[in-house]
Parts: structure tokens; sequence; C-alpha cells
């Protein structure tokens, strides 16, 4: 992906009115700077990493999966996982499965609502190549195209043990500090978004969502 | 059901009375006399439950096959009314007045297939396709593979295998896959 | 012009005065796909006056695939695999159903003990879609407990399904022709052994949840569906019958082995939410007592799979058919045209939640608090994907 040059411009927001356009921001968004202190960031990511609140939004067929996963037999609480029903306080976006393109609008509008860092998690085939429905004129064929993926998680759909498998493989890398899914979606924020525009066609929101 | 079915073909001309199981027949009626028909298979036979609205695209023949299908509770039979229109400028009388639940499968029909119904309520309104600037998707001539690869891309590394030839390279490596 | 049916009562389609939403007196909501209180991906537009809803709009697409075009490009055997995934909760249903249209348009009888199989594997998804729903009905009401006890014994429910087809919840397991395999070793006993224990856990749930004083304040009046909505809505299932209507395709239009099988039918009278949630109380203790003499009735040997032609390249005969099927939600039917080429020419996938998430609910929703509104659409058991397939 080609990388966004480093401008100081602001975002055009073509898609409201000019009334809307006062009422939304169009900053552009920006990326989080690890600590400069190692010892600081470690911490940060060992809390940020025990601390994994996920977003509730069952977005296609593997997420009948999440709620066996969040209740009594695969219990991801002891992990620290909850979930949450906002996008200001989830740090982890579950993508379960296929998305259509009228979900992907509402996907974009939640990630971009969260507050860095944030993850994403992909589940199954379908986020990776199209899945089952490789070739439904409505659900996308790879995910990565528009938002970007830290963990991608193979099924159709994956056991509540494979999804408990990601947490902690999403936690070990959180601690090494490998996972900047979002610094990579503010760095080709162009590429992303000419992606996205491609294939929501009505787009009546904000270029950011802050 | 048979005299029912006679008094059909008397009253409303139906045709292509055929019984597919013993729970089911299935019979032709004119698009003119389609609601007609429907009403009163609903008003005076008890056809009071609606299971659905469905189309079937015949491109070869150049029409949309309608079925209406009817429930009849106390005699548990089900009656499907097929109605033929045609393909371009699709219509059909609406019967949103005969069931509260009709409408929805109108706005189904046609923002799938097109196909207009005067008066229905909020026809307009998208129903699972947002932003959508292409035909109707379910019309026989639209090229949905076609449309996945060039509006979504495909990830590479997808292989598709017909299994008759995968399986003859599997059996006989020596010669390609030539099995004479 | 007068009607002898009574439906003009239920069609006023009185769609409520369009209000000024500038005026200050109405917000406008969006409870929507992302949303914790929606049963799936699906999204509602709300007018409140104050906190009453007044007017309600059902949003759907967002789980859209294409189903139906889908299976068009695919042969018959490919569709088998993709048909599970249309009612993402209840997948067993669509896979009986399209095996039981195929069957139905090119003549083959699956044999005795597949359809014993068969009926075992339907009333188990029936028992798991059920423990689903009744903690997502106490949860709704804010009794989280209830849903952490019944998803663990849904997912007892899914280890036995494992067992039996391979996968907890794509089964993929009864093919046109009969099933793909006979029960495992020892699997009466230990499936046996979860209903007992399922039948406790039932009594536990009466007690903790429907005697509790802050449900029954919640659900009792909730979505009252009037007996004169029932046709011109097209409601079924134990909507229809909480509301007195004792229609139930497994008493009505026997399939599959349920002639043999000994079970009532059971109605309400009130048609709220209550009395649904009771009714679907009662559902699962009847699926549990079925599999109890299904398990004793199913024979121990036979063929569970006819003779199947190659099934790569099947023609099925030129033909058409609905086949139908009481799932948990009423009636679930598979509408089904063939050409007499490989691909199937037309399928339609009527799901329930089709008339009660859309039309029903838009005229549910008028005059409901919306601190109830998550309530409401809960017990009307709404699955989202089978709408939009």
């Amino acid at each position: 992906m080609k990388k966004t040059p480093d401008t100081n411009t602001t975002l055009e927001n073509a898609g409201l009115s000019p009334e809307d356009q006062l009422l939304f921001s169009n900053a552009r968004p920006r990326a989080y700077e690890p600590y400069p202190i190692k010892a600081i960031e470690d911490f940060a990511n060992w809390a940020r990493a025990n601390s994994l609140w996920i977003l509730a939004f069952g977005t296609g067929c593997c997420s009948i999966e999440l709620r066996p996963l969040m209740t009594a037999r695969f219990d991801a609480s002891r992990f620290g996982v909850a979930g949450r029903p906002t996008p200001r306080q989830s740090s982890v976006f579950i993508i379960g499965g296929y998305v259509s393109v009228k979900t992907l609008k509402r996907i974009v509008r939640s990630y971009e609502q969260m507050q860095g860092p944030k993850f994403i998690i992909a589940l199954g085939s379908c986020p990776a190549n199209g899945g089952m429905y490789f070739d439904s004129y409505n659900t996308i064929n790879q995910f990565d195209l528009y938002l970007p993926v830290d963990l991608y998680v193979t099924g159709c759909m994956p056991r509540p043990e494979a999804l408990l498998g990601a947490i902690l493989e999403l936690q070990d890398d959180i601690k090494a500090g490998k996972c900047d899914g979002a610094n990579r979606y503010v760095e080709h924020f162009d590429e992303y978004k000419a992606n996205q525009k491609k294939v929501i066609k009505d787009w009546n929101m904000p270029d950011y969502n802050w | 059901m048979s005299e029912l079915l006679d008094r059909l073909v008397r009253d409303f001309g139906v045709t292509e009375i055929t019984e597919r199981s013993p729970a089911i027949t299935t019979l032709k009626v004119s698009r003119e006399h389609g609601e007609c028909l429907i009403r009163e298979l609903r008003d005076r036979e008890g056809f009071t439950h609606l299971n659905f609205i469905a189309c079937t695209d015949w491109i070869e023949d150049g029409i949309f096959r309608l079925i209406y299908m009817l429930h009849n509770y106390a005699s548990r039979q089900n009656l499907g009314v097929h109605i033929d229109i045609e393909r371009d400028n699709a219509e059909m009388t609406s019967i949103h007045t005969l069931w509260a639940q009709a409408w929805t499968y109108q706005r189904e029909l046609r923002e799938m297939y097109g196909i207009n119904f005067p008066g229905s309520p909020r026809l307009e309104e998208n129903f699972c396709l947002e932003g959508w600037d292409d035909m109707p998707p379910m019309r026989r001539d639209f090229d949905t593979v076609k449309y996945s690869t060039e509006r979504f891309g495909h990830r590479e590394g997808r292989v598709s295998l017909e299994p008759r030839d995968h399986m003859k390279v599997l059996l006989y490596p020596n010669r390609g896959g030539d099995e004479s | 012009m007068t009607l002898t049916t009574g439906h003009s009562a239920a069609l006023d389609f009185a769609q409520p005065e369009p209000v000024d939403l500038s005026s200050g007196k109405y917000v406008k909501l969006w409870q929507g796909p992302q949303h914790p209180g929606i049963t799936g991906n699906m999204s509602l537009e709300l007018t409140l006056e104050g906190d009453t809803i007044i007017e309600c709009k059902t949003h759907v697409g967002y789980l859209h695939r294409g189903f139906e075009k889908l299976m068009e490009q695919r042969s018959f055997i490919q569709n088998f695999t993709v048909v599970c995934r249309i009612a993402v909760p209840e997948p067993a249903f669509n896979e009986y159903l399209y095996a039981a249209a195929l069957e139905a348009i090119s003549g083959i009888e699956s044999p005795v003990r597949a359809q014993w199989i068969r009926t075992l594997n339907l009333e188990m998804m029936r028992l798991a879609s059920f423990l689903m729903w009744i903690g997502g009905q106490g949860g709704a009401f804010g009794q989280y407990t209830v849903a952490n006890w019944t998803l663990t014994y849904r997912d007892y429910v899914l280890d036995l399904f494992e067992e039996m087809t391979g996968a907890r919840i794509y089964h993929m397991y009864m093919v046109p022709g009969g099933v793909r395999a006979g029960l495992p070793a020892g699997f009466e006993k230990r499936i046996l052994e979860l209903m007992d224990n399922t039948d406790k856990l039932l009594d536990q749930i009466e007690r903790v949840m429907y005697d509790n004083v802050v449900f029954k304040a919640r659900a009792k009046g909730l979505g009252v569906i009037a007996p004169e909505l029932v046709d011109p809505y097209g409601v079924v299932g134990p909507n229809a019958r909480a509301s007195g209507f004792q229609r139930d395709l497994r008493k009505d239009e026997p399939y599959l082995v349920y002639d043999q099988l000994d079970f009532n039918v059971i109605t309400g009278s009130d048609g709220d939410a209550y009395e649904r949630a009771y009714l679907r109380l009662q559902e699962t203790r009847q699926s549990v007592k079925l599999i109890r003499q299904i398990i004793a009735g199913t024979p121990a040997d036979g063929p569970f799979q006819a003779n199947m032609p190659n099934m790569l390249h099947w023609k099925v005969p030129a033909g058409e058919t609905y086949v139908k099927a009481e799932c948990t939600r009423g009636e679930y039917g598979y509408y089904m045209v063939t050409d007499g080429t490989e691909i199937v020419r037309r399928v339609h996938v009527r799901g329930p939640s089709y008339t009660h998430a859309i039309a029903l609910m838009e005229r549910l929703a008028i005059g409901t608090n919306i601190a109830d509104i998550a309530g409401l659409m809960v017990s009307l058991h709404t699955y989202p994907p089978e709408i939009e397939r």
C-alpha cells in the first residue's frame, strides 16, 4: 500500500451537506506515538493486552460463536476481555465473518470512532479471501483493503477455542509491540479511504468519523 | 379441492393446474385476473395465509413468473398462483390491501427484479442493497461473478478445480490426466 | 367494502402522521446495527416522543449475501454446503428443507433410519435455539445470569452435535437422500444424561426468571399480538400460538416421523411477551421429551442414505415444490424450481422473521417504551439473516 504523504491538509468531507459540515471535524487522523521510555511503553502494552475490550457488533456468521465465548463455558473474561456497547470504550474490533457492503460502512464508522491503540481480529475465511460468498455481489472479498487487520483466525466457522487462541496471540503481539494496525491506517489513509469509497457508494458521513 | 379448481377454471380461466404433491397445487392465472382471484381465494375459500410472493426469471421465454403461495389452515391445502408478466417494464397489481405483510415482499421484488407494484407503500425504499447502481441483481442476465471480481477483486492464491478433471490428474499422473 | 373475514380491521396502514422533527418535540434514534439491544445485525429507526415510540422502521440488508443468486451458480451438492448458512443461529432446518425439496422433486425417499436421525437433529437444534433464546430474553430485561446458564447448556448440546455431525454450528449433515452418518457409539447414553440435566435447569430457570417480579412487570402486557393481526401479518409459530391459535406444522402437516411421536400443541391466550416467553419454555421442555422419545424409537440399523445418483453431476427433473417445517420461530419454507439441468433454477427461502421483524415489528413498536423495545424484539424471536438471506 502506498504511504500517504505527510501533509497538514484537512479532509474534504464531500459527502456531507454544507450545514452538516459545520458539525463534523475535518481533521486528518493522527498516529499515536509510543512512549519514549521503553519500560513505560512495555508497561502500557501489558496493560492494553490484559484489558482487551471488544466492541459488541456481530457483523456476520462467525459472531454467533462470540456468545459462547463470553459466557460460562469458554469464559473470555478471565483474559480481561469484556464486551462493550460503544466504540469509545473498546479497543478490539472482531470482524465476525463476511462483511456486506452495507455493514462495511458501519464498520468503518465504528472503527474510526474507536480510540487508539485499537486492533482488528478477522474471523473466518470470508474476510481473508471472500470465503463461501466469493462471488456474491454484496460481500467484499478482501477485508484488509478497507481496514487494517492485526490477526486472522481461519475456519468456517472458527471454534471458541480458536478465538481464545487468537486473543492470546493478540496479547503476545501487543506485548511485543507488533500490533500497529491503527498507525498503518493513518499512514496509508488515502489509499484505504479510496478503496472504501470505491465500494461504499452513498457516502453520507464525514471522511473520518472522529 | 377439485370442486374449487373446477369453479376457478370456470370463473377465472385458470390454466395449468398441476398437483406438485398431495398438499400443494399450482395453477396459472392471467395478470388481469390475478388480484381478483387471490382476493376471492382469501375471502371466500379460506386461504387466509400468504406464505410468500416470489418470482422466477424465465429469461428464455422473456417472462417473470410470479408465485403467490397461499395456505388454507382449515383444509391444510397450499395453493400456488402463478402469474406471468413481461420482463421489460414489469408491473403487477399490488395486493398490499389484502395482507398487511405483502408490501415487504413487493418491496423486495422491486429491488431484486425491478417489478413495479403501483400503489404499494414505501416501494422506493431500499430493502437489502444500499447505493446500488447496477441492474436488479436477481435477474438472470446479471453476472454476479463478474461484478464481484470487478468491484471487490480477488485475493491471489485462490484455485478452483473441476472434480472430474482433477480426479483424472490424480489417478493418471503419468499420462497427464488422460484416462484412455 | 365489507369483507367477511375481518381482515380489514388490521389493514389500516395508517402510517403515522409525518412529524415535524425540527419542532424539538421528537427525537429520532437509530437502534442501529452496532447495538447490544438488537437480535443480530439489523437496525430500527425510531421516532420518539419523550420515552414512547411513535414510529418504527426496520432496516435490514446488513447480512445480505444474495443466497438465492449464489444458489443459481452452484450445483445441487455444492448448494448443500451453502444452505445451512442462511439462518445462522439455527442452521439445521435449512439443510433438512433443502434436502426435502430435492427429494420431493426427484421422487427419492430417505430411509426410515435417516428420518429418525433427521428428526433427532432437528429437535436438538430446536433445544439449542430455544436455550439461546431464553438467555436472550432474560438478558433483554437485565437477567444476565440466566443467559450464562442457558448458553452453557447450549454448548453441551453443541458438543453432542459435534459428536454426531462433526461441527458445532454448521453441520452439513442432512444430505439429499438421508444423513451423512449414523449415530456414534454411546451417543444415546450421553444425550439422555444431558436431557435429565436440562430438565433440572429448566425448572431452575422457571423459578429464577419466570417467577421474577421484575420480569413479570416488564414482560406482561408488552407487544400484545391481537388475534386479528395474526393472519394479515402472517404471524406463525409461538407468536401465533400465544395468541390462541392452535397451529403447529408438526401436527397439522406432519413431516419426518412426527406423526409417530406423542406431543401436544401448546397454546396461550394473552399474546403478550410473557405469554410467548412462557410458551417457549414449555416448548423447550416438550423438545426434551421428544428427544427422549426419538432416542427410544430410532432403529439401530438400516441404511442412513438412499441410493443417490452421482451427486457431482446430478440432473434433477424439472419441477416445482414448496416444503415447510416448524422451526423454533414458526413456518420455515423452501420453494424450489428446477428446470432439468444440473443447476437449480430458483430457490426462495421463506423465513418467519421476514414478517415478524418488519411488518409486525413496526406495528407493535408503536406505543412501547424505548426501554422495552429490545425485549419486544427478542420476544418476537427474530433472526435477521433469514430475512435478507
